[in-house]
């Protein structure tokens, strides 16, 4: 049986489209609010989306995403949040696929086999661990494929054809290709190396490619669907949180605004 | 000095650079590369005859080693009469042992075809030195350091700006040294292409903490060397100064095999172990992964770090080197903690009985062989690595001791 991230991916193929996949912290700016926020992604035309795991060293995320996650901390959001929140999303929309995006640490620490079983158990469909290289992923990748969890590996654009091919079989859903060498967070260009990455990627797997950092505008999402099978938003998101400074309905306003955008986009290729 | 004396030899890591359950590479993808590329040219490096001539010229000519072996008799009677000497990595140019680490990886650079460094700094120490050689090369240089610490060391700062060198000062989380760790990796991302990740200790992923000990192995080759020269004997114990690790690592390498030798790293307790500002991660942390390794960290129960308190900016750090940790659970090595109040007496103690004002975070090292000496005796010899002056923390020690107070009370020039 296919999973529901390779379902949900699927069914944005057979529409000739790439899938919108979108990102918000848990927790962020509250729990409820975070969950609020999250459904509102998927209302707006994610297929998927990414429940990120506040962490205190986000070391691969840039300002924005940094900001979100202090404040989801300084509230007092626990691993037990994130859960909940994939559990109430997940319920609310059983179509759509639910993943967990973490540094690793908070697994190791939380219980690698423990994790997985109560990811699945809350209805989740898999994780994104940046920070967890394929080389050091066994124990994680044993417990997810009992759990039936799929696990996203990133490739970047410095990754060597040789490396793509190690990464690709590793991982499972689809590939996170980033669309540039850096950080989280919005640019005003999507940049020429995504386009090469991903088309390097492809030959390497048949798993779907999508294409995440820095995108924000449907301009980029209609870009980036023009070459890979996915578009993944993340800042753009949180910033239009950040910027409804605390008027929750207009939050949600907007950020179900910029997901309808971005579905509008990612339709255009 | 030839490449033996200072390059590796016992206790190399696995494939995967893992010191027993400790160490390992948890970096994004977009590093792997350029983590490799480092991993494959230190391999190369450490064999070639020339960068080994190079690196010992410049550590002889530059730096001025050996640096020398100090007899403390006046400091030792207040440590139960124990004889205590001091390794002086004070008196390496620059202040401290950092500069070891930094030439090495400087000559590093140049042999990637890299033509800028970054790195991050506590204290300060190590973004000197980091400057200084940026400015022997010519590379163009950035240092990462906590907004906290730009202000408790402004001199450092002064210094490395002096030096031609960029300091951006990191507002985000503790505002500390693990703060300046996450932005240069951040900036290490983005510019991995023409930039080198300079780093200062014996953590992050590998092969860094294998690597910077090698660069640091020469202090304790050096000194195993002078004490037995000096007293016909191994010492019975040899301490140092734990922050990330990287002093204590250098000297106490050498002595691994000398199972008669007992290794004492001192942690900072900040304000107690027990309360909760210290930076004691041996002692009180857990296995975890922090900044690229796994190695004892200060975290919560949901693997979320814990914010470390130490009066030293080069020990407030809620992680430590791989090594250390598997030093410790295979108990070669002790930890113990030091309190900020401890290690000032020492400092203190240092500077009115031997005329030798230490780094805070050297007379964490000290107070422990004060400590360590009364519980010898007078029969014991205690090794101490002094890794590094005092000059950047006076200002702290002058609002410690009230000084600045003094001197006006005492020269009659009130304002």
């Amino acid at each position: 049986m296919a999973s529901k991230l390779s379902s949900a991916l699927a069914a944005a193929k057979a529409e000739d489209r790439a899938a919108l996949i979108g990102y918000l912290p848990a927790g962020f700016p509250t729990v409820d609010g975070g969950i609020a926020a999250i459904n509102a992604l998927i209302e707006g035309g994610c297929d998927v989306v990414e429940v990120g795991l506040p962490h205190s060293d986000p070391v691969l995320d840039g300002p924005t995403i940094q900001t979100a996650d202090d404040i989801a901390l300084r509230g007092g959001v626990r691993i037990k949040d994130v859960l909940h929140t994939v559990a109430e999303v997940s319920t609310a929309h059983p179509g759509a696929a639910v993943l967990v995006m973490t540094y690793w640490n908070p697994v190791d620490r939380y219980g690698v086999a423990r994790f997985a079983a109560d990811l699945a158990a809350a209805g989740g469909a898999g994780c994104i661990l940046p920070d967890l290289p394929v080389e050091e992923s066994e124990e994680w990748r044993k417990a997810a494929g009992e759990h039936g969890l799929d696990t996203v590996f990133v490739v970047a654009p410095s990754s060597k054809d040789a490396r793509l091919a190690e990464v690709t079989a590793a991982g499972s859903g689809f590939v996170y290709a980033a669309a540039v060498m850096g950080v989280t967070g919005t640019r005003a260009q999507v940049g020429n190396l995504a386009e090469d990455l991903v088309a390097r990627t492809r030959a390497t797997t048949d798993l779907p490619v999508c294409v995440g950092l820095g995108v924000s505008t449907a301009e980029q999402a209609a870009e980036v669907a023009g070459f890979a099978d996915g578009v993944i938003v993340g800042s753009a998101f949180v910033q239009r949180i950040l910027d409804a400074d605390g008027d929750d309905v207009a939050a949600l306003d907007a950020v179900r605004a910029l997901a309808a955008d971005l579905a509008a986009g990612v339709r255009r290729r | 000095m030839s490449e033996k004396d200072y390059l590796p030899g016992a206790h190399v890591p696995d494939a995967r650079g893992y010191f027993g359950a400790y160490g390992g590479r948890f970096i994004p993808e977009a590093l792997v590369a350029a983590v490799e590329q480092v991993a494959e040219e230190y391999e190369k490096a450490k064999t070639d005859p020339a960068f080994t001539a190079e690196l010992d010229a410049l550590l002889k000519d530059y730096t001025g080693r050996p640096s020398p072996l100090t007899d403390v008799r006046r400091f030792s009677a207040e440590a139960g009469g124990a004889r205590i000497l001091l390794k002086r990595e004070d008196l390496n140019h620059t202040g401290s042992h950092k500069i070891n680490n930094v030439l090495g990886q400087a000559l590093l650079t140049k042999r990637m075809g890299k033509t800028r460094i970054i790195a991050e700094t506590g204290a300060g120490q190590h973004g000197v030195a980091t400057a200084t050689a940026c400015a022997l090369f010519g590379f163009d240089c950035t240092i990462y350091m906590g907004e906290v610490d730009t202000q408790r060391q402004a001199l450092n700062v002064a210094r490395m700006r002096m030096l031609g060198a960029e300091v951006v000062a990191v507002k985000s989380g503790s505002r500390t040294l693990k703060d300046a760790i996450n932005e240069a990796f951040r900036d290490w991302v983005a510019n991995v292409d023409s930039t080198h990740y300079l780093f200062g200790t014996v953590a992050g992923p590998h092969p860094f903490p294998m690597m910077v000990r090698d660069f640091h192995r020469v202090i304790g080759v050096e000194a195993r060397e002078q004490v037995l020269e000096r007293t016909g004997r191994l010492p019975d114990a040899v301490v140092a100064c734990v922050g990330g690790g990287s002093n204590a690592m250098g000297i106490f390498h050498e002595f691994i095999p000398d199972t008669g030798v007992r290794l004492i790293g001192c942690e900072a307790a900040g304000e107690g172990a027990d309360t909760p500002r210290h930076a004691a991660t041996l002692t009180k942390g857990d296995p975890g992964v922090l900044h690229g390794s796994r190695t004892y960290v200060l975290q919560d129960e949901d693997g979320q770090t814990i914010e470390s308190h130490s009066i030293s900016a080069g020990l407030d750090y809620p992680g430590v080197g791989p090594e250390h940790a598997w030093l410790k659970d295979t108990g070669r090595a002790e930890y113990r903690p030091v309190t900020d109040a401890a290690a000032m007496q020492a400092l203190r103690l240092l500077s009115r009985t031997e005329g030798i004002i230490p780094a805070i975070e050297s007379a964490h090292a000290l107070a422990g062989a004060l400590e360590l000496g009364r519980e010898l005796g007078p029969e014991a010899t205690i090794l101490v690595s002094l890794s590094g002056r005092g000059d950047k923390d006076m200002h702290t020690a002058a609002e410690y001791f009230g000084l600045y107070d003094q001197a006006t009370t005492e020269s009659g020039e009130g304002n």
